[in-house]
This record gives C-alpha cells, sequence and structure tokens, in this order.
C-alpha cells in the first residue's frame, strides 16, 4: 500500500489548455510529497452544497516542490463535474483527496520498458517515464488518440524517449491508426522487456494481447466509474485473477488501478463471469 | 460546557451518536486512513452475507441530482472471511462494530446471527431486510410487516439477549409504521431507517439504463425529506424505540434534523464518498448546534421537534429552572 492518502484544499496555480485538454496546477504538500507515478488523485466538483456527490478520479501528471509541492492535473471536459473544473480560475480552490491507489511497479534493473498512452491516459506516462529513466531504464513512448489535439505529451515524449510513435485514427498526426497497431513494431525494434499502458479498457485489452504474444508482462492503469475513489463503495470492480487462481470483482481504486494486464479479464469486464469468487451460481458460491 | 453526546441502542451505551451507513463505509480500514473508527458511535458493516457473493456487474453506480444511485448488489467476502479478517481489526482498534446481516432467506439470516453469536466483538446485529425473499419470488422482506417480523424474531431468538438487534427498514412501502410495528413485536429492540428506495437512470446518448441491473437504491440528499418523514411517522408511533437514523446526512444541520424527528442515532453513508472525514465533521457540527441551542443533553433534543406548536423546547436548563 501507498503511503495514507490526505485531504487537501489547495489553490488553483495555473490553468492553460493543451490543445483538446485543460491542465490544472494546484497547491497540494501532502499529495505532492506522496506521490508515486501511478497515483491519482480525486476531486469535489461543484463547490459548496453541490449537487455532484462523487469525486472525480484524475492521474497526477506532475509533482513539482514549489510552494511546498504542487500536483498537475490533465483532463479533457466530458460531462458536468469536468465542464466546472475547466472553469476554476487562478486562485480559486479545489478540494482533493489523494495520493490514491496502487502505484505502477519499477523494475528492480535497468531495462527496456514502452510507455503506452491512449488520449487522456498519456498524463500518467512522464512520472513514470522519469522514475525509470532514474533507474537506468531505457524509455519508448507509443501514443495516441482518434486526432490530433487528443494525443496528449507529444513532446515531452520526444525529449524524453528513446523512440516517439504517434498514432491518429484519422491520420492527423503520425501513423493513421491504434496505437496497438504499432505497438509490436515498437516492442520488436526496442526488444522491450516491459510494456506500462494507460487508456480505455478496449486499448488495455489490446495492449495485453500485443505483449503476451512478445511473452513480456504488462502492467495496465484500468479506469472503471468511481464513486468515491478510497475503496469504501465497491462501484468500481474489475473482474481480476488472483496469484490463487481465481477471478474477484477487485476495486479499480483500491486494488489497483495498476494490474497486471494478463490477470485482467478484460473480455469479462462489465460483467460477473460466471467463474468469479461468489458469482451467483458459480463453483465459488 | 459540552454537550453529553451519550445515546443508546437498547442498553448499549453509545459515546456519540454518528455511525457509518451499512455498505458505506468499506471494512473500516479505508475509512481508518483519515480518521479514527473508534471515534465513531459505532462501525456498521456492509451487510455480511453466508457465502461470498461477487455483486452485480458494472456499472453499478449513477449520479443523480443530489443522489447517488447504486447497484453493487452485496458484494462481499462471506461470513467466515469476515470473521477472520475483517471484524478482529475493528475489535483490535477498539471500533464498537454492529454487524449487518442480509440473506435470502429466513434460515440464512438465522444461520449468520448463530455464527455471530459464537464470536466477541459484536456491538449489535442490524437486519438489513431489503434483500429479496427467494422463497417469495424475490419480493424483499421489508415490504410485508410479517416477513420483515419473522426475519427479526429469528434473528432476535438467534443472538445473545445482551446484544441488541436492528431492524432496518425500506421506505419504498404503503405503511412503515406498520412494518416497523410488527418489527418491534417481533424482538428488534431498535429499528434503523432508511435503507434506499429504488430508482432507475436511463443514459440519453446509448438510450440504455445507466446501471447495468436496470435499477438501483437512491441514497444521498435527495432522498432526506423521505428519511425525515419515516423517522417522524415512527418514532410519533413507537417513541420508546430507538431509531437509527439516515438518508443523505451530509452536515451536522442534517443529522440534527433526523434527531429532532425522532432519530437518537444517525448514520452517514453517501456523504462518505464525497468527505472521507464526513462522521467526525457531522459529529462536530452537530455539537455545536446542540451546544448553540442551549442543550446539554442530545437525548434532549430526540423527537423534540414533535412538541405541541407553542410548547417551549424541554432542554435541561429549563427543567431546572422549573423545578426552583
Ligand atoms: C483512476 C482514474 C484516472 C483518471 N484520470 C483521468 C485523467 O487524467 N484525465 C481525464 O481527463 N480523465 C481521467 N479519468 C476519467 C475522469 O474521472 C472522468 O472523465 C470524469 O470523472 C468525468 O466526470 P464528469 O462529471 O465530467 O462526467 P460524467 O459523465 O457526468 O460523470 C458522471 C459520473 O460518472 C463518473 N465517471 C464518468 N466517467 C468516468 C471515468 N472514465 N472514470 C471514472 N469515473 C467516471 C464520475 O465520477 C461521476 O460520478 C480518470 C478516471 C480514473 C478512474
Ligand atoms: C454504495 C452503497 C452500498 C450500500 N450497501 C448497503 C448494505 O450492504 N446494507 C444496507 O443495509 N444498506 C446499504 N446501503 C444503504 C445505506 O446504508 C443507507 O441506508 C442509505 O444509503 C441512505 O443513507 P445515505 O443517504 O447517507 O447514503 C448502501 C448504500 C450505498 C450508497
Ligand atoms: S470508487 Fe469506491 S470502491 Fe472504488
Amino acid at each position: 500500500m501507498a503511503g495514507s492518502p490526505v485531504q487537501v484544499t489547495g489553490t488553483v496555480l495555473t490553468t492553460r489548455r493543451v490543445d483538446a485538454y485543460h491542465a490544472l496546477t494546484v497547491v497540494a504538500p501532502g499529495i505532492a510529497d506522496r506521490f508515486r507515478p501511478g497515483h491519482f488523485v480525486t476531486v469535489a466538483v461543484g463547490g459548496r452544497n453541490t449537487s455532484m456527490l462523487t469525486r472525480r478520479a484524475f492521474t497526477v501528471h506532475d509533482v513539482k516542490p514549489d510552494y511546498g509541492g504542487t500536483v498537475e492535473l490533465v483532463f479533457g471536459v466530458r460531462g458536468a463535474g469536468t465542464a466546472w473544473l475547466a472553469d476554476l480560475r487562478v486562485r480559486d480552490t479545489l478540494d482533493l483527496v489523494g495520493p490514491l491507489g496502487r502505484p505502477f511497479p519499477l523494475p528492480r534493473d535497468p531495462c527496456t520498458c514502452v510507455l503506452v498512452g491512449d488520449e487522456h491516459g498519456s498524463a500518467a506516462l512522464f512520472a513514470l517515464g522519469d522514475a525509470l529513466q532514474q533507474r537506468g531504464c531505457r524509455v519508448d513512448f507509443v501514443l495516441g488518440a482518434p486526432s490530433a489535439d487528443r494525443v496528449f505529451g507529444a513532446l515531452r515524449a520526444r525529449r524524453m524517449g528513446e523512440t516517439t510513435t504517434l498514432t491518429t485514427e484519422d491520420g492527423s498526426l503520425g501513423m493513421r491508426g491504434r496505437v496497438t497497431d504499432v505497438l509490436p513494431g515498437v516492442i520488436a525494434d526496442a526488444r522491450a522487456d516491459v510494456v506500462y499502458a494507460c487508456g480505455p479498457m478496449e486499448t488495455l485489452r489490446g495492449v495485453t494481447a500485443v505483449a503476451a504474444e512478445f511473452g513480456i508482462p504488462v502492467q495496465v492503469a484500468v479506469e472503471e466509474r468511481m464513486a468515491c475513489g478510497i475503496g469504501v463503495c465497491m462501484t468500481c470492480v474489475v473482474p481480476v485473477i488472483g496469484d490463487d487462481g481465481v477471478t474477484r470483482m477487485l476495486r479499480a481504486c483500491a486494488d489497483g488501478p495498476v494490474f497486471r494486464g494478463e490477470r485482467v479479464r478484460f473480455d469479462d469486464v462489465g460483467t460477473i463471469p460466471f467463474d468469479a469468487l461468489g458469482a451467483p451460481g458459480g463453483r465459488h458460491a | 460546557m459540552m454537550a453529553d453526546l451519550r445515546t443508546y441502542l437498547a442498553h448499549v451505551e453509545l459515546p456519540n451518536p454518528i455511525l457509518t451507513a451499512s455498505g458505506c463505509g468499506g471494512t473500516g480500514r479505508e475509512l481508518a486512513q483519515f480518521s479514527d473508527v473508534h471515534r465513531l458511535g459505532a462501525f456498521v458493516t456492509r451487510s455480511i452475507t453466508m457465502a461470498p457473493r461477487a455483486g452485480r456487474p458494472t456499472p453499478r453506480m449513477a449520479e443523480t441530482p443530489s443522489g447517488l444511485l447504486n447497484a453493487v448488489g452485496l458484494q462481499g467476502p462471506g461470513v467466515e472471511a469476515f470473521l477472520e479478517r475483517e471484524l478482529p481489526w475493528l475489535a483490535e482498534r477498539g471500533a464498537r462494530t454492529v454487524v449487518s446481516i442480509g440473506g435470502g432467506t429466513v434460515t440464512e439470516y438465522t444461520a449468520l446471527a448463530r455464527r455471530l453469536a459464537e464470536v466477541s466483538g459484536v456491538t449489535a446485529v442490524e437486519v438489513n431486510l431489503s434483500c429479496p425473499n427467494v422463497e417469495d419470488r424475490g419480493r424483499v422482506f421489508a415490504r410485508e410487516g410479517s416477513a420483515a417480523a419473522e426475519v427479526v424474531a429469528s434473528v432476535r431468538a438467534a443472538t445473545p439477549y445482551d446484544v441488541p438487534v436492528i431492524a432496518k427498514l425500506s421506505p419504498d412501502v404503503a405503511d412503515i409504521v406498520a412494518v416497523a410495528r410488527a418489527c418491534v413485536d417481533g424482538g428488534a429492540d431498535a429499528l434503523a431507517m432508511i435503507n434506499t428506495p429504488v430508482g432507475m437512470s436511463i443514459d440519453v446518448d446509448t438510450m440504455r439504463p445507466a446501471l447495468a441491473a436496470g435499477t438501483g437504491g437512491l441514497s444521498g440528499p435527495a432522498v432526506r425529506p423521505l428519511a425525515v418523514r419515516c423517522v417522524w411517522q415512527v418514532h410519533a408511533a413507537l417513541p420508546g424505540v430507538p431509531i437509527v437514523g439516515m438518508g443523505g446526512v451530509t452536515t451536522g444541520r442534517d443529522a440534527l434534523e433526523l434527531v429532532l424527528a425522532g432519530a437518537c442515532a444517525v448514520a452517514v453513508g453517501t456523504a462518505l464518498f464525497h468527505d472521507p472525514y464526513a462522521c467526525p465533521r457531522v459529529l462536530r457540527e452537530l455539537e455545536e448546534l446542540l451546544q448553540a441551542r442551549g442543550f446539554d443533553r442530545l437525548a434532549d433534543a430526540v423527537g423534540l421537534a414533535h412538541r405541541p406548536a407553542g410548547a417551549q423546547p424541554r432542554t435541561r436548563t429549563d427543567l431546572e429552572e422549573s423545578s426552583l
């Protein structure tokens, strides 16, 4: 488990637009101190007496030591909560809880890592890339999105990565297609030892399948609908195979969001697999 | 002076009236990262079932205006794993633990109560009556006084005399007072209300129900007036029965509203998802409100809204003055 999370009422230090995304830097000392790559935070949206009861989860894109510690979130507007966040101005306050979740495990010895980010999933990869490079790892990036304005972090990836491969579905940037289309080539060229991936479930499923073909480990950070982010509400579950071979419905927020890709039953997400522990009429019931 | 916040569930004294609502506080460990579980009036567990349960498919939740729809489906590890891994941890932390139980048959509830009777560390047993009765075409026990009373009576019979049995009621009934009375006649030492009324939300983009299960339980401030009404009616009819009030409590004011309606303890559920410190905060706010209104004791505020129009609040100060 990571160090204990804290709740912080942070002041917004900067806001900026990055293509289709918004980025917010918030002063949040207790969270920045404890952050490790892969952690996320939840934010309360809508202000005092909000009618939006559930917290919104965001990957921590970056932490900096300024003002005792800041965290940066990168997000796209989807619904009312992210629309409210996009309207925040410098010096507004934001209620954050974090750091949450299990971070990415890092390899003990230097090796070659391919980091795959689809849409806002890329936001989680740069702190991870830094940590890997500090351990002497080689880092290669594969970033993708439906269109050029939704590919996040291409410049930074180009600066950091040994190679950077970009994909868009409409062909407006990099190769036309999806990250999973180019991944086999990148893994082969880099002779990669490990893959890390963040993005929609469908992408993670594809990335896991590619890594399996190459017989290399893959760590994925999953996204499921969350209400609390701290492990109390049981709404964010995904079917995951344990060390004992038994499938359990695990909480993406507290048991994840990072899992070994081959342990996640992507084909069964959104169902209760019949052989899961406690499935209705299942063998463990 | 600080107000005396002690309260009683039957003969069991709690140091303060703020509890977690069943299914909203995890195993206790998750909340303990933010505040001590022994500071709660009591920790109420999610509803424990005999066998492990995987629950419902996702999506399990949808946000609605000031509300939350959930269809978790009592996911849990089953009673044996609960007794092995969860209850001892709570006991070690000094938490008073109310164990909520859920079953599909009277026999299952009874077996759970028997199993709990064999262990220490159970402050009270809460019977979640909002479970489908598999022997009655899935109709929930809480719908009907007789079905609810049968469960309560058999749990009461299987539970040690010094452990109170709390019957948790659903607002989805024609006459909640009738169900409450049946449960008390069946041996319930206290009542808890409200469990979530059933609601539904449809995603107009996908044009499908928002929850995989279709319907779900509605919680949060959206249901508070329903909770206040239920507590009010039941307290009016059964003034001597302790009531744990819940439904949409997010502040001390909300807790006081339920107390004034007749609750002697208040559980906080959905608010924990928004604010992991909700329980200690609601307690502090409630205490300040009681003090500001001149109450020395929480007990003096319980059901106070029922007093006839024009009557003065019966606070300790008033009593002392009148006895002079
Ligand atoms: C671990 C994690 C990390 C994330 N990191 C990022 C990030 O870095 N950048 C980014 O843009 N988005 C991220 N998301 C997705 C982000 O949480 C959702 O886009 C956001 O909650 C949508 O809120 P809304 O009010 O705008 O949308 P609505 O659709 O109105 O939200 C309604 C409800 O559904 C929940 N919800 C909806 N979509 C998601 C989702 N994908 N994941 C979790 N809950 C959801 C919300 O919490 C809310 O309760 C992350 C999600 C998770 C679980
Ligand atoms: C996610 C979730 C899970 C719940 N699980 C249970 C449960 O296992 N047993 C039970 O009796 N009530 C359960 N409830 C109902 C709550 O205990 C409570 O009665 C209800 O949510 C109203 O209170 P609130 O508005 O403060 O949440 C659950 C509610 C939610 C939101
Ligand atoms: S979001 Fe509540 S348990 Fe994961």
